[in-house]
């Protein structure tokens, strides 16, 4: 079948096998041109193979990738119109940076001073102009990084592919790292295919992200999506701060069900397909849809006691115990100090969730 | 002791570095009668006169070094020219050395890029493998290469049988047969350094360079190649230096054509017919020369080096 000629990348039925292990069971997805896609999950989920099939580095056991419409599995790294930014960086550690950004240039056919030119252009870029004649183990972290991407990014490759390349960095550097990135990625209309391991990352770079675990991708999906409708129990549960309940349904009725969670509590929130009356599910609710009162005030709230406070910044999180129940999470940011209110540890509460913001997942 | 508690951490860091000198004084002992004794023997008997029946008699002469370089008839009473014979020895010598060295490290760095590149828990094995024939007796093995080589042998068979050629190649007593013998001798020299380069490598630098288009070749070239230099360095001095001075191979293998330098200088050593003061000059040329060379390449290196940095 032939390609989308205005999908970036599309991966058919791709399978990665090592011997009697499979690290990737039949992954199909489609990325579309000028998009940030980020593939997320935990570490040996598959999704640093799913990257490399796509660069050339491994091969692709069965299945198809196509790259603007022509398949591309069974070409050569260097025959792919495709460049990475690595983990390690990977510089070149004989040659100056400037060098190091031209050689994809040159390699391209360019002559030696017109990929120098343009390498300088992209050095500008990045802002390392002025570090053009040092040698790659004259630069800190960040700056390597940079010139990582200044090289993968100067022969204009229709995909830039980038495996954890923020995940040496440290925080305050990630963060401005990846705001520079996101801007890079606007700038020149390339699209971008990150991986990560942190959901943070993910949530604000990414137009799109695929959640994968054990080989497998468990949701697909915006940002939004991901974090407000995860699909199960593992997407819920790795994507942010999350209390995941033990319920049993009672009844479902226009997409909402009622469930109760032991010690006599119920709770109505949103059901998905495939779950009926007496499943025996998970349910998930984030803990900032959560809020604390002395006295009921939404048709969800359910009675218990402060057990801590933790001060984490932006916010607080309480530690609720439901009598005979499960514990809660409940968050309340800083800045909401003034319509919600923090009880002190041993308070007799409410805990109060609006209809909807609690979701049965599947496992 | 109480004092040199009083005085605390200096006092101690002072007797830890007179200890590290007295400690150090075994390798300076190593170094003084196995490296500088010998080399200071053979410079003071090239300047000594000979005796005929070997052994040298103690009068100051530069005899030997006069009929290294000068000709000056049968009776050496003529206008001194200058003397071939010997700088055409050493000229061969040189050329079958780098030779030899090509030849080690066209073979040996696939090899060693081999080795380096299977799963690590292999890769003694190879290394093992490797230096298995270096077990046998230097000169038995050169020995068996003649065998090897000879026009009856089963090299010259093998080729007529599979019909490729007609008639026995020479190669015995050729320059070839010499570089092979030298090849033969010295070939692990060259594999295990490059094998440690190699090993020590960051292959994702060739997956960078593959991924930034470049073809196989040229990623060895651009990449590996700089990489593992000095790997490839001391692998070719390794090989070079001991192949100047060898005698086995070209003794065995060259024939009265060709003749090295080691040959010549082992000869003035044998028996009764040698003559000391000669061998120790040409040894003492042979030294200079390989020092020449290992400074040209130290220097070249730096100089590389300060143009990358």
């Amino acid at each position: 079948m032939p390609g989308n000629k205005t999908d970036a990348i599309d991966v058919r039925n791709a399978v990665k096998r090592y011997g009697d292990f499979t690290a990737l069971k039949r992954i199909s997805l489609t990325i579309k041109d000028n998009e940030f896609f980020t593939l997320l999950g935990p570490s040996g989920c598959g999704k640093t193979t799913l990257l490399r099939m796509i660069a050339g580095f491994e091969d692709v056991t069965e299945g198809e990738i196509l790259l603007y419409g022509d398949e591309i599995e069974s070409l050569p790294p260097h025959l792919r119109p495709v460049n990475t930014v690595f983990q390690n960086y990977a510089l070149f550690p004989h040659m100056t940076i400037l060098d190091n950004v031209a050689f994809g240039l040159e390699m391209r056919g360019k002559t030696k001073a017109a990929a120098r030119k343009r390498a300088g252009e992209m050095l500008e870029l990045v802002q390392l102009s002025q570090f053009a004649a040092r040698k790659p183990s004259q630069l800190s972290g960040g700056q390597q990084q940079r010139v990582a991407l200044a090289r993968a990014l100067a022969p204009q490759p229709k995909v830039l592919l980038l495996d954890e390349p923020l995940s040496a960095l440290d925080l305050k550097l990630r963060k401005a790292m990846q705001l520079e990135l996101k801007h890079l990625q606007r700038e020149t209309g390339i699209t971008f295919i990150f991986v990560t391991h942190d959901q943070e990352e993910a949530l604000t770079m990414s137009d799109r992200i695929a959640v994968m675990s054990a080989g497998e991708m468990q949701q697909l999906g915006s940002p939004t999506e991901i974090y407000e409708r995860p699909r199960n129990m593992f997407v819920a549960d790795f994507i942010g701060e999350t209390n995941l309940l033990e319920v049993s349904v009672d009844e479902v009725r226009n997409g909402r069900a009622v469930c109760h969670l032991g010690g006599g509590h119920a709770l109505t929130c949103n059901s998905v397909d495939g779950i009926g009356e007496g499943a025996k599910v998970h349910m998930s609710v984030r803990p900032e849809r959560l809020f604390m009162s002395d006295v009921p005030v939404e048709t969800e709230s359910l009675k218990g006691r402060v057990a801590e406070n933790i001060f984490v910044g932006t916010d607080i999180s309480t530690l609720v115990d439901l009598a005979e129940g499960p514990q809660f999470i409940v968050r309340t940011s800083n800045s909401d100090r003034g319509n919600k209110r923090i009880f002190e540890p041993g308070s007799e509460i409410f805990v109060n969730m609006e209809l909807g913001a609690g979701r049965l997942l599947m496992d | 002791m109480a004092a040199g508690a009083a005085s605390g951490g200096s006092a101690r860091a002072d007797t830890y570095k007179d200890a590290r000198g007295w400690l150090l004084l075994p390798s300076w002992a190593v170094l003084g009668i196995f490296v500088l004794g010998p080399v200071c023997m053979m410079l003071i008997y090239s300047f000594l006169t000979k005796e005929f029946r070997g052994g040298v008699i103690w009068e100051f002469s530069l005899a030997a070094y006069d009929q290294f370089f000068f000709d000056r008839g049968l009776f050496g009473d003529e206008p001194p020219t200058i003397e071939w014979t010997y700088i055409t020895i050493f000229w061969r010598s040189i050329w079958q050395a780098g030779a030899a060295t090509l030849l080690s490290l066209v073979i040996g760095f696939p090899t060693a890029y081999f080795i380096a590149t299977r799963p690590e828990n292999v890769r003694p094995v190879w290394v093992f493998l490797i230096t298995i024939p270096y077990w046998v007796n230097l000169l038995i093995r050169t020995v068996s290469m003649k065998f090897l080589l000879r026009d009856q042998g089963p090299l010259n068979d093998f080729l007529i049988g599979t019909g490729l050629i007609d008639s026995p190649i020479h190669i015995v007593n050729t320059n070839f047969a010499v570089q092979l013998g030298l090849f033969y001798s010295y070939l692990p020299f060259m594999v295990l350094p490059v094998y440690a380069a190699v090993e020590r490598y960051n292959f994702s630098l060739s997956e960078a360079a593959a991924d930034l288009y470049a073809s196989k070749w040229t990623t060895l070239r651009r990449i590996v190649l700089p990489a593992v230099k000095p790997g490839v360095v001391a692998g070719c001095i390794l090989v070079f230096v001991p192949s100047m001075g060898s005698f086995l191979a070209p003794d065995l293998l060259g024939g009265a054509k060709n003749f090295m330098i080691g040959s010549l200088i082992e000869e003035q050593f044998k028996g009764n017919a040698g003559n000391w003061p000669f061998g120790a000059a040409a040894s003492m040329i042979l030294l200079t020369m390989v020092l020449i060379i290992l400074m040209f390449s130290a220097r070249q290196q730096a100089k590389a080096d300060k143009a990358g940095g």
